[in-house]
């Protein structure tokens, strides 16, 4: 801004203003300042500024959209600090990325309601932020992503790219898929695929409760596991499908009443925050014991609030690993993140890994531009820092990596959640070839 | 069959019952100001935390004496140095004033205890199973939550109604002028009374929250259900809160432990609709599925039927 007033405003700086300034320079000097010499000083003086603002870049915008107040504020805290703590680890600490731009993170709390978010998005728009990270609940998702399509269609040259590390809805990469979006984290049928290949396993395993909140996400598991386990294991019966409103229920024990009078030799659910750890809570206090196949069933309290009554019940399908972590690096970076944020817990690796693979898009192609990070993006094989090689598919903008099978407890755990002593450790890998899975998608690709 | 009945009209009863210690200390508070107390899920949610913090250096048993305790020491200083100022300004600006403080109160909630899940765990003396019926267990801290609150309630009935503090709250509702000019200290009264509703909640926060998990959203999930009953029992009526708690909690037990639904209704009306009906959803709708919207439902037929509640009496 500076800059600019100086190259247009110079003239009128000296015009107006400097009658004043050469009243008090003459008193210094004693003698007249010619108007070319002054033009000249002011000149040089502008060309300093000008100088030091271009060394002093523009910082690279991100923004951050995911509840940071309300019922689900743990999750989208505890993303924010992971995902501030990479950038300063990575690249702020280093000297930034670009030669020397930092990376700025920028914190839209949506509240994980899809009328915030539409909101949010407007601020990041007059912010002129063109990169935002968002993860929490599928139906914001959604909207973000219909929202990103729509605006980048009428505003070429200003679009944004939408990096989501988290929802999991798979009519994201699937009918819904958008050049603008890329999922970094495996999507349920994916998940469910794998789970279900584990539950098929089992024999013990003759009944299922499928029990999840009612939205999009909850929706898919339910039909997903229906359909999957029918064609895998025709003989396991559902003995129930139940559905509750997101974030609304005080107490599960009249669910698990249900549960337990089906006669349910396990349950599956893919309820995250306080309605997974209360459920959990209620079928453990039950005096159930039969395992609880899950999707978000760890940190942010859920782990210590479990604590041993969870041990050896829970199980969890998640992408990446669990303990025992595979290398130096992941390792190093866990710690150096507890040293930071004690209280806190890495529980999204691929927060780190969108992080990572996106600035490697933008140093491949020297740009911040959306249009250039999404090529660059589009059949990138990346190696983690956990060591393992992941890989965006350019046709529907779906991650592939490991998928793991891991079992709440407190045996053979490096690092814990929580700092409750329990933690995850994987007990089930399936490699990146395995979890490939058919998308519908047919993209639509914006013309430069 | 018979035992989700039981177990149902069981947990029906715990979440009633907690329901009315909640209930009780608002419908009182607004007998006596004229005012709904709209951060009074937040002092629940202070009395879950209270109690955790201190469950922690001196055990459970610690924390459910002193927390309620503090809880309640709170409320009445915000009644004394909050509410009995903006009170001078009217209902409206009090009203103002209650919002903005369960405003306040969840974001220091969160700013003192974080954002996460608190473990907030019940005691070991009560971790066992009080009784096993046909293959499914009550807990024994089940039991402890229910005798707790029928213990307060037979408390609260007792001092209202029998001794001569209740006599003078009685009073205090209905004539403040008259028992002013008898030589009590109204707003002394009305301090107490806002002190005790407000322990009343913090005392159900702390027997709640290691069921029901203490995290920062648990005011939001238990206010606006509480405001419906206070609603539905009639303004300022005890025994309409206490019966408006009962009929809520076991309505949503019965709901979710039902499985019927429309399916079953068209059924018996002999419909039938393909899957790719516009209306598909409304007819695969079953009854568990709305559990949690129902009383609200019962609010609106309530308000068009009986707009002063089961046993209100207030007509104005």
């Amino acid at each position: 801004m500076f800059a600019a007033y100086c190259v247009t405003g110079s003239q009128t700086i000296i015009n107006k203003r400097t009658a004043l300034l050469m009243k008090k320079i003459q008193f210094f000097i004693k003698a007249p300042i010619p108007l070319p010499k002054l033009l000249a000083i002011t000149g040089l003086f502008c060309a300093f500024i000008l100088n030091s603002v271009s060394s002093a870049q523009e910082p690279v915008r991100i923004a951050f959209m995911d509840p940071l107040s309300g019922t689900f504020a743990s999750v989208g805290n505890t993303g924010k600090t992971i995902l501030e703590f990479a950038v300063d680890y990575y690249y702020n600490s280093k000297g930034g990325i670009l030669g020397g731009r930092m990376i700025e993170i920028v914190p839209l709390d949506n509240k994980q309601s899809p009328n915030e978010t539409q909101l949010q998005f407007r601020r990041a728009i007059s912010e002129e932020i063109q990169i935002i990270f968002q993860g929490n609940s599928s139906a914001v998702a959604n909207t973000l992503n219909q929202t990103i399509s729509r605006h980048n269609r009428r505003n070429p040259g200003q679009e944004v790219l939408q990096i989501n590390y988290s929802a999991v809805d798979p009519i994201l990469t699937e009918d819904n898929c958008s050049f603008w979006h890329f999922r970094f984290d495996a999507h349920a049928n994916m998940k469910l695929n794998i789970l279900t290949d584990y539950i098929a396993a089992d024999p013990d395993i003759k009944s299922m409760y499928i029990i999840g909140q009612d939205y999009s996400f909850g929706q898919v598991v339910s039909d997903t596991t229906i359909k999957l386990l029918n064609e895998k294991r025709p003989d396991i019966e559902i003995v129930g499908n139940e559905f509750h409103p997101i974030g609304q229920v005080k107490d599960f024990t009249p669910y698990v009443t249900k549960i337990v009078s089906s006669g349910a030799d396990a349950v599956i659910t893919g309820n995250f925050g306080a309605d997974m750890v209360s459920l959990a809570r209620s079928i453990i206090d039950s005096g159930l014991d039969i395992p609880i196949y899950t999707f978000y069933a760890a940190y942010d309290g859920i782990t210590a609030t479990l604590g041993e009554s969870g041990k050896d019940k829970i199980r969890l399908i998640h992408n990446g690993v669990a303990n025992p972590l595979p290398t130096e690096a992941r390792k190093q970076f866990n710690r150096d993140f507890k040293l930071a944020h004690p209280n806190n817990d890495v529980t999204q690796p691929r927060i780190v890994n969108a992080l990572q693979m996106v600035v490697q898009a933008m140093e491949e192609t020297q740009s911040t531009d959306p249009y250039d990070i999404a090529l660059a993006l589009e059949d990138m094989r990346f190696t983690t820092i956990g060591g393992e090689e992941i890989w965006m598919r350019g046709d529907d903008h779906q991650i592939f990596q490991k998928l793991s099978i891991s079992v709440h407890t407190d045996e053979g755990v490096e690092f814990d959640a929580d700092n409750s002593g329990y933690g995850l450790v994987t007990e089930y890998q399936v490699p990146l070839e395995e979890t490939i899975v058919e998308s519908s998608c047919q993209m639509r690709r914006p013309r430069r | 069959m018979l035992e989700v009945f039981i177990f149902a009209t069981l947990n029906g009863l715990v979440t009633g019952f907690l329901l009315f210690m909640l209930a009780s200390g608002l419908t009182l508070i607004f007998s006596m100001m004229g005012v709904l107390n709209f951060a009074h899920a937040s002092f629940y949610m202070l009395g879950a935390y209270f109690a955790y913090s201190l469950s922690l250096y001196f055990g459970f048993w610690t924390g459910l004496i002193f927390a309620p305790l503090i809880v309640g020491a709170l409320g009445a200083m915000i009644e004394r140095y909050g509410l009995r100022r903006v009170h001078q300004s009217g209902h409206v600006a009090e009203l103002v004033f209650t919002f903005g403080l369960a405003f306040l109160i969840e974001e220091a909630t969160q700013f003192f205890w974080g954002r996460d899940t608190k473990n907030y765990q019940a005691p070991e003396l009560l971790d066992f199973p009080l009784f096993t019926l046909l293959g499914q267990e009550f807990s024994a801290y089940r039991g402890f939550m229910m005798a707790i609150s029928i213990g307060i309630f037979i408390g609260l009935y007792y001092v209202l109604t029998k001794s001569r503090v209740g006599i003078i709250i009685q009073a205090a509702i209905s004539h403040p002028q008259t028992v002013a000019n008898l030589g009590h200290n109204v707003p002394l009264i009305f301090m107490g009374v806002f002190g005790v509703g407000t322990a009343l909640a913090g005392l159900a926060g702390v027997i709640a929250g290691p069921v029901l998990t203490t995290f920062p959203g648990m005011a939001t999930v238990l206010g606006s259900i509480v405001f419906v009953i206070v609603v539905i029992g009639g303004l300022g009526s005890l025994a309409g809160a206490f019966i408006a708690s009962l009929l809520i909690g076991l309505l949503q037990s019965y709901a979710i432990a039902s499985d019927v639904g429309m399916p079953d209704l068209l059924n018996l009306l002999g419909v039938s609709f393909d899957r790719s009906h516009p209306l598909n959803d409304l007819w695969t709708m079953n009854l568990p599925q709305i559990a949690p919207v129902l009383p609200y439902l019962l609010l609106v037929l309530v308000l068009i039927f009986r707009p002063t509640g089961l046993l209100g009496n207030r007509e104005e």
